[in-house]
C-alpha cells in the first residue's frame, strides 16, 4: 500500500513482533497448570506468584516446541540460548522481572512466506524466536478503584517471533499472521486462538518516501486481539504519521494503543520509562545447551507444511494455486479435502464442493471443519454418484442439503427419494417433445437463429423430470428434435 | 565508567528507589567505589575464551511437562491484602492501573 500525501507518494515499512502461547500442559519454569479459563489463581505454583527463593527449573517440552517452531520455519536453531531477567514493574508481573532471551535466543534467521490473494507469493525474513514467560492478567473493570489480579497466565510459556521489517502493508501484516498461525498450527506448536489471547501481536509502524532507504520512526502498536484489528491499526497508524509529518511535525518512537472501537491508536504515556528494561543473564538458570542429534531427530519428524502441501495440491490435484493456498490454509481442512478428492478423477470436484457447498454450510452454521455434519467420507459417496452419472449436479445439491440435515449418506437418500438419474433416451425424447409442443413460438425464435434459448429449453426438460434427466444428453437431444 | 547524578536519579526511579536529591551525590560516590572496584576485572584479557556460567560442572536441569504443582489459591493469596474470593478461587487486588 502507498499513501498520496500532500507533498509526495509514502511507503510503509512494517515489522511484527508475535507473542505466540506454547501449547504444554506446565509452564515454563514451573509444574503449573496452563488451561485456559480456570478461576483466579487456582493454577498458581509458589514460583509463579514469586515467592521468596522459590526457583525455576525448565519444562523441557516447551523448550521443544519452540526448537520446532524455529525448524518450521527454516531458521537457525542456536544450540546454546541464555535466558535474561527483562526488568519493569507491573501489577501482574510479581517477580518484578519476566525471564525472557535477549542476546542469544534459541531461534535465529529464518523465513516466511505470503501467499497473496492475487496467487503472488513473498517472502518475509523472521529476526528471531525466543522463548519468555507470559505475565499474570489485570481487570481494570470489576471495581471502582481497584485492579484485580490473576496469576493463572503468569508464568505460561511464550515464543516471541520477531519478523523483519519487510512488510509493505496492512494485507501482507494480515497475510502474514495468517501464514504464521497456520504453520504453528500445522507443527502443534500453538492454537493460534487470538480472541483467547493464546496468539498476540505487536505491529512496529514507521513511513518513508517512496524510493528512500532510510527507516523513518517507528511506532509500537501493542497486543491488538485480531488479524482484522491488525490491519486497521496499520493503515491508521500510516495515515496519521504521514499527515503528522507533512504538517510539519516529527514522529515521536514510542509505545500506542489501538481503540477497536473508534478504529484509532493512541500514546501509552505510562509506559515512559517502559523500555529500559535492565537486561541482564538470570542468575537461576544456566544456558540452554541444545543436543545436535535432539534437534536433527525434531527435524526429521516434522509434519508436512502449508506450502509442501500447497505446492503438492498444485501437482497432484491439478488445483489452482489460490484453492491450493486456500485448501491448505488449516490443516484439518486440507485433510478434509484431501480424504475427499484422494483417488478420485476430478480432484477439482472435490475442491469446488469443499470451497462452495461445505464451506458455506459451516459458515452459516458457525462450525469448525471437524465439527462438519458432513464427514469426509460421506461428501466422497455423493461426489461417487455424480463422477459414475447416478444424479446430476444439479440434484446432487438437494442430496447434499438433505446430508446436512440428516446425516443420511448420499446413496441412501437418493434411493429413498428416487433421485436417480433418467439415462432412458424414450423417457427423455418424451420430456423434450412435450416442451417443444408447448412453445411453438419459442421454437421459432431458436430456429430463426435464436440458438442461446437452448438454456432455457434444457431448464424446461430439466424441471419436466424433476431435475433427474442427464443434462448432456437433454442437450444432444434438444438440439437433434431442434435441428440447431 | 563515570556515574552522574542524573543517571543515579534514573537508576533510582527505575528500580522504584526514592532517593532525595541531598542524598544523591553520597549515592553517586559509593556506586562509583563499587563499580570502579569490578572494573578491575577489565584488566584481564579474555579474548577466545568463552564465558563461564557455573564453577562446577552442571548442566541446566529440565522438567517433563506434566502438572505437578498449583491448586492452592489460598496460600497464594495468604498475605496479600484485601483478596476476592471468586468461586473456588481469588484474585489479588491493586489499586487501579489505568491505561
Amino acid at each position: 500500500m502507498l499513501i498520496d500525501g500532500k507533498t509526495g507518494t509514502w511507503e510503509l515499512v512494517i515489522g511484527l513482533e508475535v507473542h505466540a502461547q506454547v501449547t504444554s500442559k506446565a509452564k515454563l519454569f514451573s509444574g503449573a497448570d496452563t488451561v485456559f479459563g480456570a478461576e483466579p489463581n487456582t493454577q498458581v505454583s509458589f514460583v509463579d506468584a514469586a515467592f521468596p527463593g522459590m526457583l525455576p527449573v525448565i519444562n523441557r517440552f516447551c523448550v521443544e516446541q519452540a526448537v520446532k517452531t524455529g525448524l518450521g520455519l527454516g531458521a537457525e536453531i542456536n544450540l546454546v540460548s541464555i535466558f535474561d531477567r527483562k526488568n519493569y514493574f507491573y501489577a501482574d508481573l510479581p517477580a518484578g522481572y519476566q525471564i525472557s532471551q535477549y542476546t542469544r535466543p534459541v531461534v535465529g534467521k529464518g523465513t516466511l512466506v505470503l501467499d497473496m490473494p492475487d496467487g503472488q507469493s513473498r517472502t518475509v525474513g523472521i529476526t528471531r524466536l525466543h522463548l519468555e514467560q507470559d505475565a499474570g492478567k489485570s481487570l481494570h473493570d470489576q471495581h471502582p478503584t481497584k485492579t484485580y489480579v490473576d496469576l493463572n497466565r503468569s508464568g505460561v510459556a511464550l515464543m516471541e517471533i520477531v519478523s523483519e521489517p519487510d512488510l509493505r502493508s496492512p494485507e501482507e501484516a494480515g497475510a502474514y499472521l495468517k501464514k504464521l498461525r497456520a504453520i504453528l498450527r500445522y507443527l502443534g506448536t500453538c492454537d493460534g486462538n487470538m480472541e483467547e489471547g493464546s496468539m498476540r501481536c505487536d505491529a512496529n509502524v514507521s513511513v518513508r518516501k517512496q524510493g528512500s532507504k532510510e527507516l523513518g520512526t517507528r511506532c509500537e502498536i501493542k497486543n491488538v486481539n485480531s488479524v482484522r484489528f491488525v490491519m486497521q491499526a496499520i493503515e491508521y497508524e500510516a495515515n496519521r504519521q504521514v499527515e503528522l509529518i507533512e504538517e510539519g511535525g516529527t514522529v515521536q518512537q514510542e509505545t500506542r494503543l489501538f481503540d477497536s472501537g473508534k478504529g484509532v491508536t493512541r500514546s501509552m504515556r505510562s509506559k515512559e520509562h517502559a523500555h529500559d528494561y535492565r537486561y541482564f543473564p538470570d542468575p537461576d538458570l544456566l544456558p540452554l545447551v541444545l543436543d545436535e542429534k535432539w534437534v536433527a531427530g525434531l527435524k526429521a519428524a516434522l509434519p508436512e507444511l502449508p506450502d509442501t502441501k500447497r505446492e503438492r495440491f498444485i501437482k497432484d490435484f491439478k488445483l489452482s494455486p489460490y484453492d491450493a493456498s486456500v485448501l491448505v490454509a488449516e490443516k484439518e481442512q486440507a485433510e478434509y479435502f484431501e480424504a475427499v478428492a484422494q483417488g478420485r478423477k476430478d480432484p477439482k470436484l472435490a475442491a469446488n464442493w469443499v470451497m462452495s457447498e461445505l464451506f458455506a454450510v459451516l459458515n452459516r452454521q458457525n462450525l469448525d471443519i471437524a465439527r462438519s455434519p458432513v464427514k469426509a467420507t460421506a461428501l466422497a459417496g455423493l461426489l461417487d454418484l455424480i463422477e459414475n452419472n447416478t444424479i446430476s449436479g444439479r440434484i446432487a445439491k438437494d442430496v447434499f442439503a438433505e446430508m446436512v440435515e440428516s446425516g443420511k449418506d448420499a446413496a441412501a437418500i437418493v434411493e429413498q427419494k428416487g433421485l436417480k438419474q433418467v439415462t432412458d433416451t424414450g423417457a427423455i425424447e418424451k420430456a423434450v417433445d412435450d416442451v417443444i409442443a408447448a412453445n411453438a413460438d419459442k421454437v421459432e425464435q431458436i430456429k430463426a437463429g435464436k440458438v442461446q434459448l437452448i438454456g432455457w429449453f434444457v431448464g424446461q426438460v430439466m424441471k419436466g423430470t424433476g431435475g433427474k434427466a442427464n443434462p448432456g444428453m437433454v442437450n444432444e437431444i434438444l438440439k437433434k428434435k431442434l435441428g440447431i | 565508567m563515570a556515574l552522574d547524578k542524573a543517571t543515579v536519579a534514573r537508576i533510582a526511579t527505575l528500580a522504584r528507589i526514592k532517593v532525595a536529591d541531598a542524598d544523591l551525590d553520597k549515592m553517586v560516590g559509593e556506586l562509583q567505589t563499587i563499580i570502579s572496584w569490578v572494573e578491575q576485572l577489565d584488566a584481564v584479557d579474555t579474548k577466545g575464551v568463552e564465558p563461564m556460567t557455573s564453577a562446577v560442572e552442571v548442566t541446566l536441569p529440565m522438567r517433563e511437562d506434566k502438572v505437578s504443582d498449583g491448586g492452592y489459591v489460598a496460600q497464594i493469596v495468604a498475605n496479600a491484602p484485601e483478596p476476592v474470593v471468586v468461586g473456588e478461587g481469588a484474585f489479588f487486588t491493586v489499586p487501579k492501573v489505568v491505561e
